[in-house]
């Protein structure tokens, strides 16, 4: 851990104490928020470090949900093992899928991701005897051992905060390296002698496995998976989350993820209308803050750093 | 396998055609604006659903109007093409310089809002507008009943797309519009006033979305959500077509028109995946789409 990462310590620490306030709403938040921080996360190995805009992310998300819960429950494995087979579904679908999107570039790699997300979510959505198709698929129990939410909050900071490493240990790494520079300029890249598409598929991945261990994380705290985790608003709010919190900084996508899902909890109390108010905070940082909210935070911190 | 009555094959193929004539209308815009502003318009199926509201409005407010519809359609059709005025002006042109994902992400965030807004002015409830006097009642074709106002909007879409063609080809503006799809940059140098142009393609754009969305009125119901499931459906036709490809939106209709109207009629519960597996086939074999051109560099 380097010396910019000290304020990691006291963070983590506030989310080891969220049960013992003994608020069952704040250990719901607090999941929800951990699980899509993973997900934003790994959205962003794309999209901020490697400059490929998925639009088709639930895909991977919804198909970790679908493959844990349904080895859980119609092939009775256990939870461990489903757990991290789900994480490994994804990364196969984005090994097939990704193969054939890196070869586009731009908006045809967004359209592509699109279809393909709209092929699975079809398909969950039609496939009646296995998904349940629109009903979902309910009933999904927790663990044994992770059989309360406290417990369950528990695990799942757990398994955030290695997979949030490991990603962190990734970017940092001189393949992290690499994509930054392929998303900087795909083609010199390719001139020294990088094999660019073999890089970004291997980032597709990567991310594909962590949007799936995430997909599985929320199916489980949800008790049932549905078609719609898989349909493309699924994977807009997720682009927005990360966008909002900032693409071009490691925690950027967790602060969005925190704070969208923070504001949608306490919006949705007053109001129904919260795609309305979100469109409006999305429009407004889009015009105002055009580097997210960390982007933001970012430049007021050099700015006070170089006036003194 | 049991075959299907022929007639009832020619009535579906019909419905695919009067369908394929609304998605006509509705990613012709879209692809025309991507073609020359380079911004892929999600809220354009907000525009759509507006030009359904709207018209359903000004249906009852012009009861005793001879041509109400009529009225309606062009009233309806020509407010939302004003509020996507508004949009471009003071908008979108601040984010031209910006990423194209900010742009994209923006007209996202004015799906959610417009959403929103139709929700909250005329709640959830399904609307309906009764077909135009006129075109009321149905034509027997081949023992089967085809109602008269699709027959209208068949013959329509093509008239529509001739004369977008002819403008496109024959007219100044026509000329100015695909230069400033090759090179607004150029075009800008030579004394164009670019930006006043940009804003005439956004109208014309969004008013073919209100269009579509208003003639669409009196075929389906008018219900929040119709613009997320028509924006997909429209970017699949401009992704088969070609993307910027005015001929290649026209098939790209035609053929998403028919997959929908026979797909169902063959293999109800695959019809759905094997529209999104055709977008994929195309976007994996030829990106540009069937009738585009490959993207330039800029």
């Amino acid at each position: 851990m380097s010396k910019q990462d000290w304020f990691l310590i006291p963070i983590f620490l506030i989310l080891c104490l969220v049960p013992l306030s003994g608020s069952r709403f704040y250990v719901f938040l607090a999941t929800d928020i951990l699980i899509f921080a993973l997900f934003a996360v790994s959205l962003n190995l794309l999209l901020g470090y490697t400059g490929l805009v998925s639009f088709g992310h639930a895909a991977y998300f919804g198909i970790g949900a679908y493959a844990c819960a349904l080895l859980m429950r119609k092939a009775s494995i256990v939870f461990p093992v489903s757990f991290v087979a789900a994480g490994l579904f994804g990364a196969l679908a984005a090994l097939i899928i990704g193969f054939f999107c890196v070869r586009l570039t731009k908006i045809y790699f967004a359209m592509l991701t699109l279809a393909f997300s709209q092929i699975v979510w079809a398909a969950a959505f039609k496939w009646n005897s296995l998904t349940g198709g629109d009903t979902g698929f309910i009933g999904v129990p927790f663990p044994q051992y992770l059989d309360s939410k406290t417990r369950y909050y528990y695990f799942t900071l757990a398994v955030v905060v290695v997979c949030l490493f490991i990603i962190r240990k990734v970017v940092n790494s001189p393949f992290g390296r690499i994509l930054t520079t392929i998303r900087e300029n795909s083609e010199r890249t390719e001139f020294i002698g990088i094999n660019v598409k073999f890089f970004q598929l291997v980032a597709f991945i990567i991310s594909g496995f962590f949007s799936a261990l995430a997909g599985a994380l929320f199916g489980i705290f949800n008790h049932s998976v549905f078609p719609d985790f898989l349909f493309w608003p699924a994977s807009a709010e997720v682009l927005i989350m990360t966008i909002l919190g900032g693409m071009y900084s490691f925690f950027g996508p967790v602060v969005g993820a925190a704070v969208v899902l923070f504001l949608r909890m306490q919006i949705t109390s007053y109001t129904q209308y919260w795609p309305l108010i979100l469109g409006m905070i999305l429009a407004v940082l889009l015009f105002f803050f055009p580097g997210g909210i960390v982007g933001f935070l970012q430049n007021r911190l050099t700015l006070l750093r170089g006036n003194r | 396998m049991t075959l299907p009555d022929p007639s009832f094959l020619v009535i579906q193929c019909l419905n695919g055609l009067t369908y394929a004539m609304f998605l006509f209308l509705i990613a012709s815009g879209l692809s025309l604006i991507f073609g020359v502003l380079g911004i892929l318009n999600f809220a354009h199926g907000s525009l759509y659903m507006l030009g359904a509201y709207f018209t359903h409005q000004l249906v009852s407010l012009f009861v005793d109007t001879p041509g109400q519809f009529w009225w309606a359609v062009i009233f309806g059709s020509l407010a939302v093409a004003a509020i996507g005025v508004i949009i471009e002006r003071f908008f979108l042109r601040p984010l031209y310089v910006r990423e194209e994902l900010n742009q994209l992400l923006f007209t996202y965030a004015l799906v959610l809002i417009f959403s929103d807004f139709a929700r909250i002015i005329w709640g959830t409830d399904q609307f309906s507008v009764s077909r135009p006097a006129i075109l009321k009642g149905a034509v027997d074709i081949l023992g089967q009943y085809f109602p008269k106002y699709n027959i209208v909007i068949i013959l329509l879409g093509p008239c529509i797309a001739f004369l977008f063609w002819f403008i496109l080809l024959h007219t100044r503006w026509g000329r100015m519009i695909r230069a400033a799809a090759l090179d607004r940059e150029m075009l800008g140098s030579l004394g164009v006033n670019v930006s006043r142009l940009f804003t005439v393609v956004f109208f014309v754009g969004a008013w073919m979305a209100g269009l579509g969305g208003a003639l669409v009125s009196p075929v389906s119901a008018i219900v929040p959500g119709m613009d997320v499931e028509v924006i997909v459906n429209a970017f699949i036709v401009v992704v088969i077509g070609g993307l910027g490809s005015f001929w290649g939106t026209f098939l790209g209709a035609l053929i998403v028109g028919q997959v929908y109207a026979l797909g169902i009629l063959v293999f109800p519960r695959l019809s759905l995946v094997f529209i999104y597996v055709l977008m994929a086939l195309v976007l994996i074999i030829r990106p540009w789409g069937l009738l585009g051109r490959p993207l330039q560099k800029r």
